[in-house]
């Protein structure tokens, strides 16, 4: 049952991707800027999570590395975009891959360029109808599920997820309902950080080894996953999410096309943009005259 | 002391000057309105007065509060809203989630379920259509729901930018009564519209908008008899 495996493990990559590609979106659609930075806050967790790994204690070293990323994406938000309200978007996109550069070479003066090795906790693997499956994978595929469905809830329930999705299609009319449009950006960077460090956390679990460039790839292929699902979408993120994950697992079991797996996930992308240049399920926004 | 007080509004957009330091006031219960050709800084009156545009100079002052430079959202919690120009639903959001964000700054739920039911009843075909996704209301529809979502904040102040616009003239006939009927109910009202001739016959006092500057004003009746107004804005 070695498809059984795969798939499994393409889910759980699918949801870590998720749930990076959510912050992505939810930032893209509230703030309508493209956060470049936004993978490395996944780096900057695996770090906290290493660091409060040295007194082995898991469960605060998540709590700690949840916590500090929500800080630090609120922080960067405040300091290097919202003084860049209302200037061209191609200004905020320099500055957004500047703090993305920021972040990287911190973390290199702050833990030196060698790889640090952190084990979170080992869960070991289960016979599953005769496949060979990591609880890690299991719990991070079920962690993802919960997220994905609490914030569904959230942002259609609640009063302030409705105010999202009011600032999200018109800000100024947002602002006419008395909306603190500010508090909704910091609102959405605070949740799609929080997203990120458990992004990092499982990803962690993946591959037990951070550098300073842990968040570059998951970063790049999360940005990928949210364009395919139609990037400002919610449900678009979860879904272009497990996409990718399942191409990526089912295409590294398939020796002839396993080197070339980047290039097939980002090939899918421009597939798809080809076909339907708003992604699966993003949304014309209709030109304001 | 007036409700509204505008004084010397001066308004930029980069280097050209939209508003040239106009003054006028609203007093509380009236309804007045501001008429000008298209480009005459209307809707730029408007959206800077509420604090959606920044002003360069001059000063607003809202019942007793100076609020040149309070952000949008403080305004409208200190009870002045405002229907936009294309009144700008969410288009995505129920008809009853509209409303419900129109009661942002509301958090009692009674006194929410009471103004819900006071609009369900001015309006019935809201609801009626109110699970309806609000972007596939008609113009007359979506027309009505922007009036019913900036009257559950309970403004003080109303201000509504050219709700005739786009719509049959038995819809704006309609459209007039509303705002009487929601001026009769004590709602202070600011219109700005390009049908000079509706607008002047329920207002109390008008001013006339060009080119950034304030030209004429008085009162509903003298406007609509004016010379200059009858030429320029009703046809002869």
């Amino acid at each position: 049952m070695e498809i059984l495996s795969t798939f499994i493990n393409g889910f759980s990559l699918g949801g870590i991707y998720a749930m990076i590609a959510l912050g992505y979106t939810m930032v893209y659609g509230i703030a309508k800027m493209l956060n470049f930075a936004h993978g490395d806050i996944i780096m900057v967790g695996g770090y906290v999570i290493y660091v409060f790994m040295l007194f082995s204690n898991p469960i605060l070293a998540i709590a700690m590395a949840v916590l500090f990323c929500i800080l630090l994406g609120v922080l960067i938000e405040k300091i290097a975009y919202k003084p860049l309200r209302g200037a061209s978007p191609l200004a905020v996109l320099i500055t957004a891959i500047g703090v993305s550069y920021l972040l990287q070479s911190l973390a290199q003066i702050v833990f030196g360029s060698a790889n640090k090795m952190v084990v979170v906790y080992d869960f070991g693997a289960v016979k599953f109808l005769g496949a060979n499956v990591q609880i890690s994978s299991l719990l991070t595929l079920g962690v993802a599920v919960v997220v994905m469905a609490a914030l569904t809830l959230f942002v259609k329930y609640t009063r302030l997820g409705r105010a999202m999705i009011a600032v999200s299609e018109d800000r100024g009319a947002a602002q006419l309902m008395g909306i603190n449009v500010n508090r909704i950006i910091t609102v959405t960077f605070a949740i799609g950080s929080a997203l990120a460090a458990l992004a990092g956390l499982f990803y962690l679990f993946k591959a037990p080894s951070i550098s300073s460039t842990l968040g570059a790839m998951p970063g790049i292929k999360a940005f990928t996953a949210a364009v395919i699902g139609g990037i400002g979408s919610i449900p678009g993120a979860m879904l272009g999410g497990l996409l990718l994950g399942i191409v990526e697992s089912v295409s590294y079991k398939i020796t002839v096309i396993a080197p070339y797996t980047d290039a097939i996930e980002f090939s899918i992308l421009i597939l798809i943009l080809l076909v339907r240049p708003t992604g699966f399920l993003g949304k014309k926004r209709r030109e304001k005259v | 002391m007036a409700l509204l007080e505008v004084n010397q509004l001066e308004v930029y957009y980069g280097v050209i000057c939209a508003l040239k330091g106009i003054s006028f006031e609203v007093g509380e219960g009236e309804i007045v309105t501001l008429i000008g050709a298209n480009g005459a800084g209307k809707t730029t009156t408007m959206q800077s007065v509420v604090g959606l545009i920044p002003k360069r100079g001059g000063t607003v002052t809202f019942d007793g509060h100076d609020v040149t430079k309070t952000p949008c959202h403080k305004i409208v919690q200190l009870g002045m809203t405002q229907v936009p120009e294309g009144r700008r639903i969410f288009q995505e959001l129920t008809v009853y989630e509209n409303l419900m964000m129109g009661a942002y700054t509301n958090k009692d739920k009674a006194s929410f379920k009471r103004d819900l039911e006071a609009i369900y009843t001015r309006f019935p075909r809201l609801a009626e259509r109110k699970g309806q996704i609000a972007g596939t209301l008609s113009g007359g529809e979506q027309q009505m729901l922007a009036m019913g979502r900036a009257i559950m904040s309970h403004p003080k102040l109303l201000m509504l930018d050219e709700p005739s616009m786009g719509l049959s003239p038995l819809l704006v006939d309609q459209v007039f009564e509303i705002i009487k009927d929601i001026n009769r109910d004590g709602t202070t009202v600011l219109l700005v519209e390009q049908n000079a001739g509706k607008s002047l016959a329920i207002s109390d006092r008008a001013y006339v908008l060009e080119n950034g500057n304030i030209v004429l004003s008085g009162t509903g009746k003298e406007l609509a008899a004016s010379e200059m107004v009858r030429k320029a804005y009703l046809g002869g």
